[in-house]
C-alpha cells in the first residue's frame, strides 16, 4: 500500500500532464521556432541552401561558435527601418482606438439585449470570419477602387463629382484592419459586459447620477479587463500585419512586414530579415507581457 | 455471365492497383509561371508519354527563390528568370542535365544559347523556355490625345522625360514594381550600362525616378494587364508578353481600347525563363522526357501561339503563327536585338542599393 502511493507520488500525474500540454506546444510552436530566428539572425548571408552560413561548427573536437553582430547594427544605421517600426506602431495604435471606439458601443449593446438575440448578435459579429481574410480583404479592394462600389454610390447621388482615391492608400488599410480585427475587440468586451451587475447602475440612478455619469463611473472602470484584453488582441497582429497593407495600401504604406518581405525575398538576406523580426518581438513582447500580468489579476479576482 | 463480371471486377482492381503503383514512378512535378503554357500543352503529353502531370504555378521569381533556398521543394521542374538561375545554380539548387536524354536540344537557337552562358556557363543546367522584353505598352488614343501624333512610343522619352509623363498623368502610367528589371532602363536612358553597380550612376537613376514620382499613378507588376485593357491607365512599362494579353484582352471585349507595344529604341531589358531539374528532384528521368517534349518545335511553337512570348527554339520559328511571328515586338529585327540587353546576377550589396533606392522612389524615405 505504502509502496504503491509512493510510487504513485513520483509518477507524472494527470494533473500534471494537463498542466504540461500548454507548456509542450508553447515550447514547440513558440519558443523553438523563435530560436531557429534567433540564430539565423547571427549568421550571414551565403549563396547556399539554406542561404546563411552556420552560426556554429564541430570540428576536430572543437565548437566553435560565430555570432554575427552585423545584423543588428546595419538595422540602426538605416533610418528606414525605425520609420516602418513607428509606421507600423501608428498603424496599431490608431487601428487599435478605432475597433475601441466603434466595438464597444457594439459590445454594450449586444450585453444589454434580450438573452435569445445576444445569441443571433453575436454571430452575426463572427459569421463574417468564416470566410477566409484574403478573400474579404479582396472584396473591399472591389468596394474602394476608382470604379467600385463605394464611389458609383458616392457619385451617382451627387456627393462627389470625382472618384475619391481611397484603395492604395493609409486611409483604405485602416479600413480594411478595423474591419477584419473588429470581432477580437467585441467579443473580449461582450464577454466582460454580460457579466456585470445590473443592481449597480440601478442603485446609482436610484441616488441621482446621470446615465452618462453611471456609465463612465461603473461600466467603464469594471469592464477595464475587457477593454485591455480587445486592445491586445488587435494591437499585437496588427503590427506585423502583410497582407492587409500590401492589399489595400499604397507606396506611402510603410510597415515592418513589407520591410522584412523585402529583405527576405529582394535581398535574399534571411539573417537581416530575421534580425528584424527579433526586434519587431522585443516590441511585441512589451504588450503581450502587460496582457499576461493582467489576465492573472483577472484570474485572481475570480478565484 | 456471373463470373465473367466478377472476373472482369477482379481484373479492374488489379489493373488500378497497378495504376497506383505506376502513378507513384510516373508523376512529374512541374513549378512553372502563372498563365505559360498552352492549354492542351499536358494533356498531350500525358497521352503521348503516359507520365502524369502535377502543375503548379508561381507568380514571382522571390516565391519560387524563397521555395528553392529552402531545400526540398518537391518540384521536379522548375523555371526561374536567367538571373536568379545564375544565383540558384551557385547555390547548388540544381542538377546537370543529362543532353544524352535530349535529342532534340538540337532544335535550340545557338545565338540565344550563347547569350545564357553567362547565367549558365556552358548551358548545363537549364533550356530557355519563354523569353521577352520589358518595354512601353500604350493605349493608342490616349497617348495620341496627350502628346499629338509625334509622340514618342518608341522611345524611354515617352517616360523618363518629365514634361511628357506630366502630360500622360492625367490618363495614367505605370511601372513594374521590380527595381531590378526597371532601374537598368533608367541607367542605359542616362548612358550608364544597365548593368551597373555604381552608387553614383545609381544614384542618378533614383533621381531620374524621383524627377517623373509624381506623375506616375502605380509601381505594380502585374495589375496593369486589366487596367490597360480596361483604358484605366494609358502607358505601362511592362513584360512584352503580358502587355499584348492585355492587348488581346481589349480587343476581345470590343471596348475601343486601342492598345500597341514597342521595344524602346534606347534598348531594353529581357529576360529568359530557364527550364531547369532541381537537385533534389525525385523523378529525373521524367523530368528529361518533359523538357525534351517541350522542345519539339511544334509543341514550343504552339505555346508562343497561346502565350505570345517568343520561344527559344530556333526549328519552332517557322510553325508559330504569321502575325506573332512578323510583329518587331514580339520577334524583333537584328537591329533592334542588338540593342536589348540581359539583367545581370547582382552582387548582394547591389542588389540591397537597388532595393533600397526602390524604396526611396516609391515612399519617399
Amino acid at each position: 500500500m505504502n509502496i504503491s502511493r509512493s510510487l504513485s507520488r513520483r509518477m507524472p500525474s494527470g494533473r500534471h500532464l494537463v498542466i504540461g500540454v500548454p507548456f509542450v506546444w508553447l515550447f514547440l510552436f513558440f519558443l523553438l521556432p523563435f530560436i531557429i530566428v534567433l540564430k539565423i539572425s547571427f549568421a550571414e548571408a551565403d549563396v547556399a541552401i539554406p542561404p546563411y552560413t552556420e552560426v556554429y561548427t564541430w570540428a576536430e573536437n572543437k565548437l566553435s561558435i560565430v555570432l554575427n553582430l552585423g545584423n543588428y547594427i546595419f538595422l540602426s544605421e538605416d533610418s528606414l527601418y525605425l520609420a516602418a517600426y513607428l509606421g507600423s506602431l501608428k498603424m496599431a495604435f490608431v487601428s487599435t482606438l478605432l475597433c475601441l471606439l466603434i466595438g464597444y458601443p457594439m459590445a454594450y449593446a449586444i450585453a444589454r439585449a434580450d438573452k435569445d438575440i445576444q445569441t443571433v448578435l453575436l454571430l452575426l459579429i463572427m459569421m463574417p470570419t468564416w470566410t477566409a481574410i484574403l478573400i474579404r480583404v479582396y472584396a473591399w479592394m472591389g468596394i474602394l477602387s476608382n470604379n467600385g462600389l463605394l464611389n458609383s454610390l458616392l457619385q451617382s447621388i451627387g456627393l462627389i463629382d470625382a472618384p475619391l482615391q481611397i484603395l492604395n492608400t493609409n486611409v483604405a488599410v485602416y479600413i480594411g484592419v478595423v474591419y477584419s480585427y473588429l470581432p477580437f475587440m467585441i467579443l473580449p468586451l461582450y464577454a466582460n459586459l454580460v457579466k456585470h451587475d445590473q443592481s449597480l447602475l440601478e442603485a446609482a440612478a436610484d441616488l441621482g447620477s446621470s446615465n452618462f455619469n453611471s456609465f463612465w463611473k461603473i461600466t467603464v472602470p469594471l469592464s477595464k479587463n475587457g477593454i485591455i484584453a480587445g486592445c491586445m488582441l488587435v494591437f499585437i497582429p496588427v503590427v506585423g500585419e502583410f497582407v492587409i497593407p500590401e492589399l489595400l495600401g499604397g507606396p506611402e504604406t510603410l510597415m515592418i512586414g513589407k520591410v522584412l518581405w523585402q529583405e527576405f525575398f529582394n535581398n535574399r538576406d534571411w539573417p537581416v530579415a530575421s534580425a528584424l523580426a527579433v526586434v519587431m518581438l522585443a516590441i511585441l513582447i512589451v504588450p503581450i507581457i502587460l496582457f499576461n500580468r493582467n489576465q492573472a489579476k483577472e484570474m485572481e479576482g475570480r478565484a | 455471365m456471373k463470373t465473367f463480371g466478377k472476373t472482369l471486377l477482379a481484373l479492374s482492381l488489379a489493373g488500378a492497383l497497378t495504376g497506383v503503383v505506376q502513378a507513384d514512378e510516373k508523376v512529374l512535378h512541374v513549378y512553372n509561371w502563372s498563365d505559360y503554357i498552352a492549354e492542351d500543352t499536358l494533356a498531350n503529353f500525358e497521352k503521348e508519354t503516359g507520365i502524369k502531370v502535377v502543375y503548379d504555378v508561381f507568380d514571382s521569381n522571390e516565391t519560387l527563390e524563397a521555395k528553392l533556398l529552402a531545400g526540398s521543394s518537391g518540384y521536379d521542374i522548375v523555371v526561374p528568370s536567367n538571373p536568379f538561375l545564375a544565383k540558384q545554380i551557385k547555390a547548388g539548387v540544381f542538377q546537370k542535365l543529362d543532353k544524352s536524354k535530349l535529342p532534340n536540344w538540337s532544335n535550340l537557337d545557338k545565338s540565344l544559347l550563347k547569350a545564357l552562358d553567362p547565367s549558365d556557363p556552358g548551358n548545363q543546367y537549364s533550356i530557355p523556355y519563354m523569353w521577352g522584353t520589358i518595354g512601353i505598352g500604350y493605349n493608342v488614343d490616349k497617348v495620341k490625345a496627350a502628346l499629338g501624333d509625334n509622340a514618342p512610343v518608341n522611345s524611354w522619352d515617352l517616360v523618363f522625360k518629365p514634361e511628357n509623363i506630366a502630360k500622360l498623368k492625367s490618363c495614367g502610367v505605370s511601372f513594374l514594381d521590380s527595381p531590378t528589371e526597371i532601374l537598368p532602363a533608367a541607367l542605359n536612358y542616362l548612358g550608364f550600362k544597365p548593368d551597373s553597380t555604381n552608387a553614383d550612376e545609381l544614384k542618378k537613376a533614383e533621381e531620374l525616378f524621383l524627377s517623373i514620382r509624381s506623375s506616375t499613378a502605380y509601381f505594380h507588376s502585374s495589375k496593369y494587364i486589366s487596367d490597360l485593357a480596361n483604358g484605366d491607365i494609358c502607358v505601362a512599362i511592362g513584360y512584352s508578353g503580358d502587355l499584348y494579353q492585355s492587348k488581346s484582352r481589349a480587343e476581345e471585349a470590343k471596348n475601343g481600347v486601342n492598345i500597341s507595344y514597342s521595344i524602346p529604341k534606347e534598348g531594353a531589358g529581357s529576360f529568359f525563363d530557364m527550364m531547369a531539374i532541381p537537385a533534389d528532384a525525385k523523378n529525373v528521368e521524367a523530368a528529361h522526357v518533359f523538357l525534351n517534349y517541350l522542345m519539339k518545335p511544334e509543341v514550343m511553337a504552339n505555346i508562343t501561339n497561346f502565350v505570345q512570348f517568343p520561344n527559344g527554339n530556333a526549328a519552332a520559328t517557322p510553325l508559330v503563327d504569321e502575325a506573332l511571328r512578323n510583329d518587331p515586338g514580339i520577334y524583333p529585327d537584328a537591329a533592334t536585338m542588338a540593342k536589348i540587353y540581359t539583367f545581370p546576377d547582382l552582387p548582394a550589396n547591389a542588389q540591397r542599393a537597388m532595393t533600397r533606392s526602390w524604396t526611396k522612389i516609391k515612399s519617399g524615405r
